[in-house]
């Protein structure tokens, strides 16, 4: 898969992280694989259920945004275990977002859908960046602590 | 289907089962072969256990309220039991209320509920 045209997230907004895993992203099943493999990895390290369920939750939206709206993508994990957090990015090679901050507002749908789903991730995550641009994918980076 | 959703027929009520890794596409086909069996079987309810659900995002939600408001025009109540408590907060914080459908602590509260109709 070619590489966005934008920066994508890199070392330095990643910081000591270490990569756990990765999974393409293409059919509804592999946002099932992605989300859960997630849960798994709080789990393992502590995490309390309800956080788990709204990461997770959270990384569902995300990774559907990137099978529906633009044909695919890519989802890694990685854990930084002195800080103990988790943090996920999930970038695509789709059609971009043109006005993030109404795409983040909640009501706004691009079709099909209720518009609860990326501003509902900001809200279920801790920390929640987006890079995209017109015609060059989205990434969205976010993070939980353990 | 790889989820092994289970449907039952339990007095004139369908209990669904859903599983954790079920795929959007898979609920969709679950809500088609549940509108057929509805209007086939003369349905009362049917009671929609997500107890195996560790989460239930905005689409999920949309599915079963639509699946709530295609059984009640099928003259079929729908209930859903065994939310955890941390799908619910969940739901909550999406913005999620899903007033179109019907909870019930447990399967048996639901058939309580489905026979005084």
């Amino acid at each position: 898969m070619p590489l966005p045209s934008y920066a994508k997230f890199d070392e330095s907004d990643l910081g000591a992280q270490v990569l756990l895993s990765q999974h393409r992203l293409k059919t509804s099943g592999d946002a099932v694989t992605a989300r859960q493999a997630v849960a798994r990895y709080m789990k393992e390290n502590g995490a309390s259920a309800l956080s788990v369920t709204r990461f997770a939750t959270a990384v569902s939206e995300i990774v559907r945004n990137a099978i529906n709206h633009a044909g695919g993508g890519e989802f890694s994990i990685y854990v930084d275990r002195r800080r103990k957090t988790l943090t996920v990015v999930c970038w695509d090679n789709g059609p971009g977002i043109a006005d993030v901050d109404l795409a983040l507002s909640d009501g706004y749908t691009s079709g099909g859908g209720l518009g609860r789903g990326l501003g509902g991730a900001k809200r279920l995550a801790g920390r929640f960046e987006i890079r995209t641009a017109v015609n060059a994918g989205t990434s969205v980076l976010m993070s939980v602590n353990l | 289907m790889a989820g092994v959703t289970s449907i039952n027929l339990v007095e004139h009520a369908l209990l669904v089962s859903i599983q954790d890794d079920i795929t959007d596409t898979e609920i969709l086909e679950l809500q088609d072969r549940l509108s057929n069996k509805i209007a086939q079987n003369r349905i009362d309810g049917v009671i929609l256990d997500i107890s195996a659900l560790e989460i239930v995002d905005t689409f999920v939600g949309r599915v079963i309220a639509q699946l709530a408001g295609i059984s009640k025009l099928l003259a079929a109540e729908t209930y859903v039991v065994g939310m955890r408590p941390t799908v619910a907060v969940t739901l909550v914080e999406l913005g999620m209320y899903l007033p179109e459908i019907r909870t019930a602590l447990s399967l048996t509260h639901a058939l309580a509920q489905l026979r005084e109709i």
